[in-house]
């Protein structure tokens, strides 16, 4: 059963995946990205890490994209038009790249590989999968999440400062 | 158990898609969908590993990259805004001040 959901959630997230990247126009490409990291969402559900897929739909499928949504309808954007001979030698040399990429990452993939030692150190029985990482998250990690906060921060700010835009001295207007 | 070989071949699709995207489209925002795109591949690697290994450490990973992820999101559509202000347009290849 766990198979093949995961090839129904795979199949899925590529096909939406290039749908984001093919479609013309940027709303709909948006909400296939939407579509794209439900799905992931789902992956993470099945290879039990249930926080991950529970925070990806909450945190990517919710606020990042309703953040882009509203970008692109404050930009009030015309669809993406492309013509000339620039835009298909782009095209032809992004998409080879692309299928270099691939090649590569699958001689890499396909090629004998062993993977170091496994832990023994299983996640608590009996105790949820947000209990587990919280716990690790507040000892062993505590001083990496308490730079993400200023990390966040610095965000915050930095985005407030520049969308804000100039409004100087001068009185020259954003 | 999904065999670890699924994951990460599934992890490098998703990423090669996410490079087509940044190459292929002119559309400053498309290309941060598709930068996206491969932040989550990257992720997907790591829960992949995670499982593989019995570890949380993976999983941890994974958080403080979304965290990295917002953030990075909030501050480059704030400087995408900027540029439509100033430019009237967000395709990176008419976006070529400093082109000379």
């Amino acid at each position: 059963m766990v198979p093949y959901l995961f090839l129904g959630f795979a199949a899925m997230l590529v096909a939406t995946a290039l749908m984001v990247v093919l479609h013309k126009n940027p709303v709909t490409s948006a909400l296939f990205l939407v579509l794209a990291f439900c799905s992931l969402a789902g992956i993470y559900l099945l290879m039990h890490a249930e926080f991950l897929g529970m925070v990806q739909i909450i945190v990517y499928a919710g606020a990042i994209m309703v953040l882009f949504l509203f970008v692109i309808m404050y930009l009030n954007l015309k669809h993406d038009i492309e013509t000339g001979v620039q835009t298909a030698v782009r095209r032809g040399l992004g998409w080879g790249l692309g299928a270099l990429l691939l090649l590569t990452s699958g001689t890499l993939l396909t090629r004998g590989w062993s993977m170091g030692p496994v832990l023994a150190e299983l996640p608590a029985q009996g105790e949820g999968n947000a209990a587990a990482i919280g716990k690790v998250l507040y000892s062993r990690y505590l001083f990496p999440f308490e730079i993400t906060s200023i990390l966040l921060l610095v965000a915050m700010v930095g985005a407030i400062v520049i969308a804000k835009g100039r409004k100087g001295p001068e009185g020259e207007g954003a | 158990m999904i065999p670890l070989t699924w994951s990460l071949a599934l992890s490098a699709v998703l990423f090669t898609i996410g490079v087509v995207g940044v190459l292929v489209r002119r559309n400053a925002l498309v290309i941060f969908m598709s930068i996206e795109l491969m932040l989550n591949a990257a992720n997907l690697a790591f829960v992949a590993f995670a499982q593989q290994m019995n570890s949380l450490d993976g999983q941890i990973f994974v958080f403080f990259v979304m965290t990295v992820a917002a953030a990075e999101v909030a501050v480059g559509l704030a400087i995408i805004v900027n540029v439509f202000r100033l430019r009237e347009t967000i395709f990176v290849d008419e976006i070529n001040l400093l082109k000379g």
